[in-house]
């Protein structure tokens, strides 16, 4: 019984764990292409800015 | 479970993204290209470095991207125009895709749902809502031209609006009591009650026809919900595809 609740706990927190790793990961994606004023990620990203209606130049 | 969210969200998003950016390619790409001969009009903000730059072409649009801060942008780097301009395109916009998969299987796995195809999709559509409906209500999708607030106020008003609409929409979705779903209202509409940073307009200040700025808002918009879609579907899909038995037996199932 307490090794099956000690399971479960420890997948919760792997799931937990990979969940903000992915969330993480995604924001930093996003931000790069959609927010970052570094002129050459803007230049590189800039239709793509302009196409998903994120704020640009 | 590390190596499945990986997995799932570079495969989702790469897919996602190129189906994407094939789309921008003939829908959204050209008005931009299009709405770029009116870029060097008087009301742009950036008027004086384009009246330096030749017109035209890759130049053009060296120019234009001397937004930055440093304004000394003449010979800082920029795709050309043609293939190179649209292989960039394509990568920003599978890497924008790619992002927003993690997002969408992050926000799931932490609600505590199962992510197949039809909770992804409609995880999907509510994230469209969050991310484009409710910015676009603000802040129209732009043209290069168009007259613009200071870049900073628009894109904390963006990020300020997704993120409570998002919190809104689970507030209204996910409310365990009734009291819950109705804070969802004010948490909904503060943003738009604050108001999104705009200029004054006066007729004829900006340069773009407002006939191609109409046709980009609503295609843009088009845009942004066929990919939010097509990341929920396809993260739904491959979920169910990739270490679902691995991880079923992980859990004791």
């Amino acid at each position: 019984m307490s090794t099956a609740i000690t399971h479960s706990t420890s997948v919760r927190a792997d799931v937990r764990i990979a969940a903000l790793l992915a969330l993480v990961f995604g924001f930093g994606l996003v931000f790069m292409t959609g927010f970052a004023h570094s002129s050459v990620l803007h230049n590189a990203a800039h239709d793509t800015r302009h196409s998903l209606s994120f704020p640009c130049h | 479970m590390i190596t499945r969210v990986f997995a799932v969200g570079l495969l989702a998003g790469l897919c996602a993204g190129l189906i994407v950016a094939l789309l921008q390619a003939f829908t959204t790409t050209p008005l931009i290209i299009d709405a770029e001969r009116f870029e060097g009009g008087h009301s742009h903000q950036h008027a004086s470095a384009m009246h330096e730059a030749p017109f035209g072409g890759a130049k053009l649009y060296l120019a234009h991207a001397t937004a930055g801060a440093d304004g000394d942008g003449h010979s800082e780097w920029a795709p050309e125009d043609g293939l190179e301009r649209t292989v960039y395109t394509g990568v920003a916009t599978i890497g924008t895709a790619t992002g927003f998969a993690f997002i969408l299987i992050a926000a799931m796995l932490l609600g505590g749902e199962r992510i197949t195809q039809n909770t992804a999709l409609g995880w999907g559509a509510a994230a469209f809502a969050a991310a484009g409906l409710a910015p676009a209500m603000g802040l129209a999708p732009e043209l290069p031209g168009m007259m613009a607030e200071d870049l900073f106020a628009r894109q904390q008003w963006w990020i300020m609006t997704a993120a409570m609409s998002a919190v809104g929409l689970w507030l209204l979705l996910r409310g365990e009591t009734g009291w819950l779903r109705l804070l969802a209202i004010p948490v909904l509409l503060a943003p738009h009650l604050w108001g999104a940073p705009h200029p004054a307009i006066e007729a004829g200040a900006s340069a773009v026809p407002a006939e191609l700025a109409a046709r980009f808002a609503a295609m843009s918009l088009a845009v942004q919900a066929v990919l939010w879609a097509l990341t929920g579907f396809l993260v739904g899909t491959f979920w169910q595809r990739i270490g679902a038995a691995s991880e079923a037996e992980a859990d004791g199932r």
